[in-house]
């Protein structure tokens, strides 16, 4: 596996020694603690922003565990991503209130806006859209939530408004 | 703690934020100083006050007025008024509104509706959660100090045995049996897991508890590790649950520092130390044995059972892992005894229970009742009616795992001993309630949508069986169902139910057994006669042009 190493692509945050440096460090607190892989994918996704796959070889090297299994676990959970993920994250509610209430419709409507679908980024990295489970907020219904921000009512035609305050930021 | 004379509360549920509760927080803070009453008056921000027609709003105790909308603006003349001048600022006082199933309302409310009971959320809303001492000065760590010292382990299994507490997770599985099983396991290290990890759509009961008053689940973990033996507790919680996870790791610090838990805990020579564990966005990771794979870091894949975790647990060692709600209610049972707590709720399901009521009712919300009471009174009392005057239809209980309750099952008891007689089951404790308009099609399409992407696709029981049945009710949805599909739906959900490997492959084919047990005539107008008699269906409108 130390191979793969050898190849980390340019722009990996393994290349940037400021990034390198929180890698390492989570990898040291970690490493001799039994069944640490979650805890430590969890610290590098929210860190880091995602896991590339040179990222997942030298965790997997460190933690002494076959990359298989790391990656295993890595696409199990659907918090974990291996692509780099725009500026702001904006997650539309799949839950049941909100489905009724016309989340597939503003998913359409967004994927439409932006020119991606979903779990895809806009290019010039702004935005990444995904669907996400029920935030618990039912009575809004339906919810878009933006990195932390939750909106409630959301309805088509105020959706581009939204969006674009986002994209500028 | 500081004598404080007033306490203040701004609602902090999301929607609250969203209209600005935090800078009516910061200001409320400035504006007390100004005023310099920052020794006697306390600010805290709740979670959710369970009302959303005048938000943000700010409660005021002891008087318990309920201002709202409150606008950053508007703090000033309120501190003003009523904090300094000590008069009710009347212009910025709440619509009036008969409250239901609040939490924040406790003092305003109390005596108003005789069915409610608090035990769980005895304390959510009325006391900081980041503050130790207020859930000391409310009665906190007495249970422990209790257990500790004038019990034994055994006396302590005793007790909840005696009360009848069973599991709030879903399955109803009796607590005191449970932790008996653990304590007779020979082998150690045992450990205590707390299940966080509520994922059903529509269910937020338990991060109301961790947030509101986290310091109840800490001092119930380590009263059950002292009756079973273990000297370590994991809490679970859903990774998007930020908030509570950041309560629990402030309130287990606190907890050290008082000695609460760490060494020696009450010099009884008891040892217990709590870890946070995040999960990650898989909902299958409520499921005990998932869950335990996840804490060791590996794919939340459940196991084949048995054997189960009393025996083979967390790393192959005895272990309890209990739902939130359900540890809530041991400190109160140790404190007041059985006795006291057989006296809420039935014969076979003592205490009390918490929905969270949503659809087409008129207030949605939170509630706490006596376990027994029935669909009817939760309709009427505290969702004040159906929402325009419509008709009940049904149920679905438990988010998505639960079952179809049809509106003639309205007046039966919500107990687990009750619902379980009348083919249906209680689950986690969502009520959305549907009225005439919802198709029943539908919605067992929407929550099979739920389960599809949900499968961890173990097991092809549940990998395929939920693609299925999702097409199949697509199909009929649309008007292209035949009545073969009805047969084939009953053999997946046979299938599903006797084959799956876990419990959601188990659940999924709950709402399609309710759908074909209590609405057939409906399934079949959508195949027969290409009709949606809700009129939901997308089909509904086209294909009634056809036919006539
Ligand atoms: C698919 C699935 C999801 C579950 N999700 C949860 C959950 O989110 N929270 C929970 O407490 N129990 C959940 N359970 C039930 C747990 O497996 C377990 O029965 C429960 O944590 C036991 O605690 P109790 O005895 O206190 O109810 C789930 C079960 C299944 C099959
Ligand atoms: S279903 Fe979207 S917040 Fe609950």
């Amino acid at each position: 596996m130390p191979e793969t190493l050898e190849r980390v692509p340019m722009r990996d945050p393994l290349t940037d020694p400021e990034q390198k440096r929180i890698i390492d460090e989570i990898l040291e607190r970690n490493k001799n603690i039994p069944g640490a892989t979650m805890v430590v994918l969890n610290e590098l996704q929210s860190r880091i922003g995602y896991i590339s796959p040179a990222m997942q070889a030298y965790v997997a090297q460190k933690l002494r565990i076959p990359l298989s299994e790391l990656y295993g676990v890595l696409s199990f959970y659907s918090f974990f991503t291996m692509t780099p993920r725009g500026r702001h994250t904006v997650k539309f509610c799949m839950g049941t209130a909100c489905y009724v209430a016309g989340a597939p419709q503003l998913i359409e409507k967004a994927q439409q806006i932006l020119g991606i679908r979903l779990g895809e980024t806009t290019p010039d990295w702004s935005i990444t859209i995904e669907e996400c489970r029920c935030v618990g907020a039912c009575s809004q219904a339906p919810v878009v939530m933006i990195d932390d921000d939750i909106y409630g009512r959301v309805r088509p035609n105020k959706l581009p408004q939204l969006l674009r305050k986002y994209q500028r930021q | 703690m500081k004598a404080i004379r007033a306490m203040v509360l701004v609602s902090g549920d999301p929607a609250s934020i969203a209209q600005g509760a935090h800078e009516v927080y910061q200001r409320l803070q400035k504006e007390i100083k100004a005023f310099g009453l920052q020794d006697e008056i306390s600010v805290s921000m709740i979670t959710d006050v369970g009302r959303h027609d005048a938000l943000p709003m700010v409660i005021v105790y002891p008087e318990a007025v309920i201002y709202g909308p409150v606008k950053p603006e508007d703090v000033h003349f309120l501190v003003e008024e009523h904090l300094y001048k000590g008069r009710i600022a009347t212009r910025l006082v709440a619509p009036k509104k008969e409250l239901s199933g609040r939490i924040a309302w406790l003092a305003a409310r109390q005596g108003t509706l005789p069915a409610e009971q608090r035990i769980v959320l005895e304390r959510v809303g009325l006391i900081d959660p980041d503050e130790i001492e207020e859930y000391i000065v409310h009665g906190g760590y007495e249970a422990l100090g209790k257990a500790l010292t004038q019990m034994t382990p055994n006396e302590v299994i005793e007790e909840i045995t005696q009360a009848g507490l069973r599991g709030r997770g879903g399955a109803g599985f009796p607590t005191g049996l449970k932790w008996r099983f653990v304590a007779r396991e020979k082998r150690t290290p045992k450990y205590v897991i707390c299940n966080a990890d509520e994922s059903e759509p529509g269910t937020f009961k338990d991060r109301l508890i961790l947030e509101g008053d986290p310091h109840n689940v800490i001092e119930a973990m380590v009263i059950t590790g002292y009756a079973v033996g273990a000297n370590e507790g994991y809490v679970y919680v859903r990774g998007e649950y930020k908030l509570a996870q950041a309560r629990l790791r402030k309130a287990i610090a606190q907890a050290r520092e008082m000695g609460f838990l760490g060494k020696d805990i009450f010099g009884s020579g008891f040892d217990f130390d709590i870890t946070v564990h995040a999960g990650a966005g898989a909902y299958v990771c409520g499921e005990e044995t998932a869950l335990i794979e996840s804490l060791e870091g590996k794919r939340g894949e459940p196991r084949i059972r048995p054997p189960y975790p009393t025996t083979h647990g967390l790393w192959g060692m005895p272990t309890v892992v209990n739902n939130v709600e359900t540890l809530a209610n041991v400190p109160a049972i140790i404190r007041h005894g059985a006795e006291w707590y057989r006296g809420f709720g039935t014969e076979n399901s003592p205490g009390t229970k918490l929905y969270t009521i949503l659809g087409n009712v008129n207030e949605t919300g939170l509630i706490e009742v006596p376990m027994g009471i029935t669909l009817r009174e939760v309709i009427t009392i505290y969702g004040q009616g159906m929402k325009n005057g419509a008709a009940f239809k049904m149920a679905q209980t438990g988010g998505s795992s639960g079952s179809i309750v049809p509106a003639s099952l309205q007046d039966t008891p919500m107990d687990f001993d009750s619902y379980a007689r009348a083919g249906v089951s209680l689950g986690s404790g969502a009520l959305l309630i549907c009225d005439e308009n919802t198709c029943v099609v539908d919605l067992a399409r929407v929550l099979m949508n739920f389960f599809r992407y949900e499968s961890c696709g173990k097991c092809t029981p549940c990998r395929v069986g939920t693609e299925r049945a999702h097409q199949i009710l697509t199909r009929i949805t649309e008007g292209r169902g035949t009545l073969a599909d009805l047969e084939r739906l009953e053999k997946l959900s046979q299938g599903m139910r006797q084959l799956s490997n876990c419990g959601l492959g188990q659940a999924a084919a709950v709402p399609l057994q309710s759908m074909l047990q209590h609405f057939r005539a409906e399934v079949e107008a959508h195949i027969k006669l290409h009709v949606c008699p809700a009129g939901s269906c997308p089909m509904s409108s086209r294909r009634v042009t056809t036919a006539a």
